[in-house]
């Protein structure tokens, strides 16, 4: 029992938050931008590496430099919506998503090209684990992602559904064409989508980084995953999206627990196929998520 | 009375050839004017062309003597032009509240708490709807937090493309009513109605239009008694 | 001597051309007749490697078969395994909109990418199959081979080159494209919308396959690792929207061009100073993703534009 919940459990959790902040984001442009952001994970990439980077010039708590990544990964989002997705807004979405992937590769060989590919851990190494009533072992770092997601959650829920910029997000989501005979202001809708989505992907980003470490492929590893979240939240449904990271993160982590007998109920090898088997599942007999998102 | 808005040899389309050719009409302060003709006229044309959701191929729109023709719509909302479309008029997943609320950001009124009151003074059926979904709403409430929503930004114009469309006709008088309340707190409105005979008994001026061109104009009471008017959009002889 | 190398050279960047020029095809078939979306491109390449390799290597203890057959019919049954597993992944995702297929044919080949290095009872894992055999082994040997290997690979794709071209002509085809351009109108004049896209995927797939058998043949190796799943389908992304989608032989050419942009991209950066030789197959990932943006933005219709019009039942809506 201990040990279930020290080592699959709490990792579930951990692993559920990153694919949380993830989620969010894609569940927003999917339901705002309409298209599937295959560099989304990527986007994480750079913003771990941006604060990588910080940690390199200051050396201090790689956490006081997570800002700085967030601010690295909003300047690229804004900057590819600009140059690349903005002129490909009138055609068929699938057009959108092409571009995307290829700027998925753009950000990966930037970041090889400029950080190389080798592995890159952060900060001092070994954290000592919290102890709780002597059994419990939580890794810190999981105890803050857990946390943070949490408080993430509910800011955005209450700036969600009451300030103007919020409500207008959630207005263009709803019905564009409306939104326009609104007035409202579209593009800085889009503008703020992914201010929120590559800021949020950079704090995943740098959960998924201190966890393990740093390489090149981190995002794109996660990307399947995140997919996977914000459809089972329900396209366009950014509280769902959360859930459904953790939902994603959970059976992950339990799937390779020994439910029945001695041995793993899947083996920890086919661990990301828990997640594609999902979405899979999902995308065939409940597109519309768990929680009623919209249809594209 | 003056006039408020002055369309003229307005031609527009969607891209493709024109869906309407030299339309011409006034609006004047204060009036309801109302537009009517068959299905497929042209009649959403012309209101979405006023409001910059097509393209313009020839003419004008000037709104208090200001050419409009090609602002955008967000700026129109801001110079007090407000529209409700013919169908998804609400955001449904948004409740009655937010519904009305996005109404002012565009154009922010002076005191949206009062605006907000006076509206639900219109409409007191959404006043125990507030926190509910609009998409859960019946067409009737969600025709009233469609037009709620287009006055929370108080326009001097209101377009309104078939506000009455599928209502009952008990619901449709509610409505009628509730416009000749809203056009007593000084908003003009131009309307498309399929409900001629209704719609010209509260209207001031009438505009019929057919294949996208001009067909006849009138007072209310001219076009209501009008032979052809009568024949073909009336069912006939007058009640 | 320098002249020779120059020519072998060519031979290799022809021979892997024409291995993408089948993959474009392939693709070619799925998006620019179908319009039914692939990302998963490297999964179907991987499977109809390792089913021809599997079929044509000697038999071995450590891993399933082999089972000894010739060349051809190892690419024959690398075309109908891929082409059954396309199937079945048509079969159950088919239905779903081209962001969400795009989504699970990634999770597919993801899937199917875990499954070659896992079990190895049927792949041999990470250490990969060697000893595939090239076909026509006999008639020549050392670098003369590549040249027997080149003519073999073109024969083929010239073949699937003609077969696409009667597909596209076939009344399959015209309905094909006719779905592809208004799948409502097309449904509504009662063709079975769903049937034809599974085919459309099935048989785009099982090329693909087959072009995956050949470079096994190739490279007489196999491993988990050989291909970066991602660059190849980038790669066939680029060279079919590059060359034109919905043309067979803009397939060809996109094929043929891309890559050979890719090769000498080579040239250059083998140049560079060594601290970014490590690099420099990062630079040419760059240089593709760029790429693909101008292409998208500049030149969607590719460099030989379907010329077909497109077709359709109606203008209503
Ligand atoms: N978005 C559009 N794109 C292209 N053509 C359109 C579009 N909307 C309308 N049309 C065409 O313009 C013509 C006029 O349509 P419009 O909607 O203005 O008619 P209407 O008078 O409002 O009819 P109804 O009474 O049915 O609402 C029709 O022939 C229609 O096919
Ligand atoms: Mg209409």
């Amino acid at each position: 029992m201990i040990e279930f919940i020290n080592f699959y459990l709490v990792p579930g959790f951990a692993i559920g938050s990153v694919y949380a902040l993830g989620a969010v984001g894609i569940s927003m442009i999917f339901g705002i931008l309409r298209f599937a952001h295959f560099a989304h994970g990527d986007l994480m990439t750079v913003g771990v590496y941006g604060v990588f980077a910080a940690t390199v010039v200051f050396p201090v708590n790689p956490f006081l430099l997570v800002p700085v990544g967030m601010a690295l990964a909003i300047f690229a989002a804004l900057f590819v919506d600009k140059v690349f997705y903005q002129p490909l807004r009138k055609l068929p979405t699938i057009y959108t998503v092409i571009s995307s992937f290829g700027v998925a590769l753009i950000f990966r060989s930037l970041i090889q090209i400029i950080g190389g590919s080798e592995n890159r851990v952060f900060g001092s190494g070994i954290r000592p684990p919290l102890i709780l009533f002597d059994t419990f072992r939580l890794s810190s770092l999981h105890v803050q992602a857990v946390t943070t997601t949490a408080v993430i959650a509910v800011v955005l829920h209450i700036f969600l559904s009451k300030s103007m910029t919020g409500r207008s997000m959630r207005a263009v989501a709803d019905d564009p064409e409306l939104a326009q005979i609104s007035g409202l202001d579209t593009e800085k809708v889009v503008r703020w989508t992914w201010i929120i989505g590559a800021a949020l992907a950079a704090i995943a980003g740098v959960f998924a980084g201190l966890d393990t470490s740093a390489h090149p492929n981190l995002g794109w590893n996660l990307l399947l995953p995140m997919f996977a979240a914000a459809i089972l939240g329900g396209i366009g449904k950014p509280m769902g999206a959360m859930a459904g990271g953790f939902i994603i993160g959970l059976a992950e982590e339990l799937s390779s627990y020994h439910w029945i007998g001695e041995s793993a109920l899947i083996s920890p090898s086919y661990k990301t196929a828990v997640a594609f088997v999902i979405m899979i599942a999902l995308l065939i007999f409940k597109p519309q998520g768990l929680f009623k998102g919209r249809l594209l | 009375m003056s006039v408020l808005l002055e369309v003229k040899d307005l031609t527009a389309g969607y891209g493709g050839p024109a869906v309407i050719e030299g339309i011409s009409f006034d609006v004047f302060t204060n009036e309801i004017a109302v537009i009517l003709g068959p299905n497929g006229a042209g009649k959403s044309t012309v209101i979405k062309t006023i409001f910059s959701l097509t393209n313009v191929l020839g003419g004008s729109v000037q709104l208090d003597g200001k050419t409009i023709t090609d602002q955008k719509t967000s700026k129109l909302v801001t110079m007090g032009v407000s529209a409700v479309p013919q169908s998804h008029n609400v955001f449904p997943n948004l409740t009655v509240d937010e519904n009305l609320d996005i109404g002012t950001y565009a154009a922010p009124p002076v005191d949206k708490m009062a605006t907000r009151e006076i509206i639900l003074g219109l409409f007191p059926d959404l006043r125990d709807k507030l926190k509910q979904p609009s998409g859960e709403l019946s067409g009737g409430q969600r025709q009233m937090v469609a037009i709620g929503r287009a006055l929370m930004c108080e326009p001097t114009l209101l377009l309104l493309d078939e506000p009455t469309a599928g209502l009952s006709p008990a619901y449709l008088e509610r409505i009628f009513d509730l416009l000749l309340d809203v056009r007593k707190t000084g908003v003009t409105i131009l309307m498309v109605e399929q409900n001629a005979r209704q719609a010209l008994q509260i209207a001031d001026h009438g505009h019929v239009f057919v294949n996208g061109k001009n067909f006849i104009s009138g007072t209310g009471q001219e076009l209501l008694a009008d032979e052809n008017v009568r024949n073909s959009f009336l069912g006939g002889a007058a009640s | 001597m320098e002249l020779t190398g120059l020519f072998f050279y060519l031979v290799s960047i022809l021979i892997a051309g024409g291995i993408y020029s089948l993959l474009c095809l392939g693709l070619n078939i799925q998006w620019g007749m179908g319009g039914v979306f692939n990302a998963g491109i490297a999964g179907f390449f991987a499977t109809g490697a390792y089913a021809s390799a599997i079929l044509t290597t000697s038999t071995s203890a450590k891993h399933i078969g082999g089972f000894d057959l010739p060349v051809l019919a190892g690419l024959l049954g690398a075309g109908i395994i891929s082409g059954c597993v396309g199937w079945a992944v048509a079969k159950i995702c088919i239905r779903l909109k081209s962001d969400y297929l795009a989504m699970a044919s990634i999770g597919i080949a993801e899937i199917l990418r875990l499954v070659i290095v896992n079990e190895s009872w049927l792949t041999n894992g990470s250490l990969g199959l060697s000893g595939v055999p090239r076909p026509f082994a006999g008639l020549a040997s050392g670098r003369t081979a590549d040249i027997v290997f080149l003519v073999f690979i073109w024969v083929i794709v010239i073949a699937v080159f003609f077969f696409s071209q009667r597909l596209y002509d076939s009344p399959w085809g015209r309905s094909l494209r006719a779905i592809r351009d208004n799948e409502q109108s097309a449904s509504a004049a009662g063709k079975d919308v769903e049937k034809f896209r599974i085919q459309t995927f099935a048989i785009g797939c099982a090329i693909m396959g087959i072009a995956g058998g050949l470079s096994a043949h190739y490279f007489r190796f196999l491993s988990p690792s050989a291909t970066d799943p991602l660059l190849v389908t980038f790669l066939v992304w680029v060279m079919l929207i590059a060359g034109g989608s919905g043309n067979n032989r803009g397939a060809i050419v996109g094929a043929l061009s891309i890559w050979f942009l890719w090769s000498v991209t080579e040239i250059f950066t083998n140049r560079l100073p060594p601290e970014w030789i490590t690099r420099s197959s990062f630079v040419r990932m760059l240089l593709v993703g760029l790429l693909l943006q101008y292409v998208l933005q500049r030149f969607r219709a590719g460099i030989i534009p379907e010329k077909a019009p497109k077709l359709r039942y109606s203008e209503e809506e």
